[in-house]
């Protein structure tokens, strides 16, 4: 299982995103944003950051980089895709994921460890095996993570099962709509949340909830 | 070259947290009776062809999930 971490300018979790793919059992190789060239590589993760520094809209521009034209076709043939955060915010303006991120309803910068629900019943949480809860506790850090789209979309999210996580009840940070913290593509292989895996990898931080998200996505992704 | 501006505001009916912040600043200040105040941005810019400016707009200016635009000629 070989993972490919795009950087941008501005992106700054590549490295966490890099050591989370290994420690989940993979190799990891950093893709620059100019480079198209993603062969040989079976899942990528479009890290967090502030990439082309948020300018115009967080995600708006990173979206339109030659990596992500590559991703985008990866996408569309199946392969596992991971936005954490500005990832999240790069897919969604890139339509690969529905949705938007918006602006924190009360205009904070929230930097906190929060309780996931994986509403997929395990889909994203449990890897092969079966250990673990359906319930992750890993750290968000964002100032544009509310998440929207019209109430019709999000009753066929629903309906679709495309809502992977939702903030445990009370700890929503940042005013998402029906407390949407991730959601995946109408096939299931995209997925995108606001909160940060990468960083929820070590007992030394207090939680190694993140990298079942990891070890997920990389048995759903390894060549058969 | 054509002068325009795009003026890019948030979707009727999408919290602009922004917009109620600067509102809730003016009584403060002495403003009373100022109400639906709303946030957005503004782009001006020179276009040869000023016909491609929609697609422009719905492309990379605004987010047409979250956000309405209008070209102005100037």
């Amino acid at each position: 299982m070989i993972w490919g971490v795009l950087q941008f300018p501005g992106s700054c979790d590549e490295r966490d995103a890099l050591r989370a793919c290994e420690l989940a059992g993979g190799e990891a190789r950093l893709v620059w944003h100019e480079s198209r060239d993603l062969d040989g590589i079976d899942a990528v993760v479009v890290p967090g950051g502030f990439s082309y520094g948020d300018y115009l809209r967080a995600g708006a521009i990173a979206r339109f980089s030659p990596a992500m034209e590559a991703v985008a076709e990866m996408a569309a043939g199946a392969a596992p895709v991971l936005g954490i955060c500005n990832g999240f915010q790069v897919l969604c303006e890139a339509g690969l994921l529905p949705g938007a991120l918006l602006r924190n309803a009360d205009l904070r910068f929230v930097c906190r460890q929060v309780e996931l629900i994986d509403e997929t019943g395990g889909r994203f949480s449990t890897p092969e095996g079966g250990k673990g809860t359906s319930r992750l506790s890993i750290p968000a850090k964002h100032g544009e993570g509310r998440y929207y789209a019209p109430e019709e979309a999000l009753d066929a999210l629903e309906a679709n099962g495309q809502v992977a996580y939702r903030y445990a009840p009370g700890q929503n940070p940042n005013g998402s709509l029906r407390d949407v913290a991730g959601v995946t593509n109408e096939a299931g292989n995209v997925l995108g949340l606001m909160p940060h895996p990468e960083h929820a990898v070590d007992p030394l931080t207090g939680s190694t909830d993140g990298l079942r998200v990891f070890e997920t996505l990389a048995a759903a992704g390894a060549p058969a | 070259m054509a002068r325009a501006r795009v003026l890019i505001r948030p979707k009727e009916g999408i919290l602009d947290p922004q917009g109620k912040a600067v509102e809730r600043a003016l009584p403060a200040l002495g403003f009373e009776g100022i109400e639906q105040v709303r946030v957005g941005r503004m782009v001006e810019l020179e276009a040869e062809d000023p016909e491609r400016l929609g697609e422009l707009c719905e492309k990379l200016l605004a987010n047409p999930l979250i956000e309405d635009y209008e070209i102005q000629p100037l």
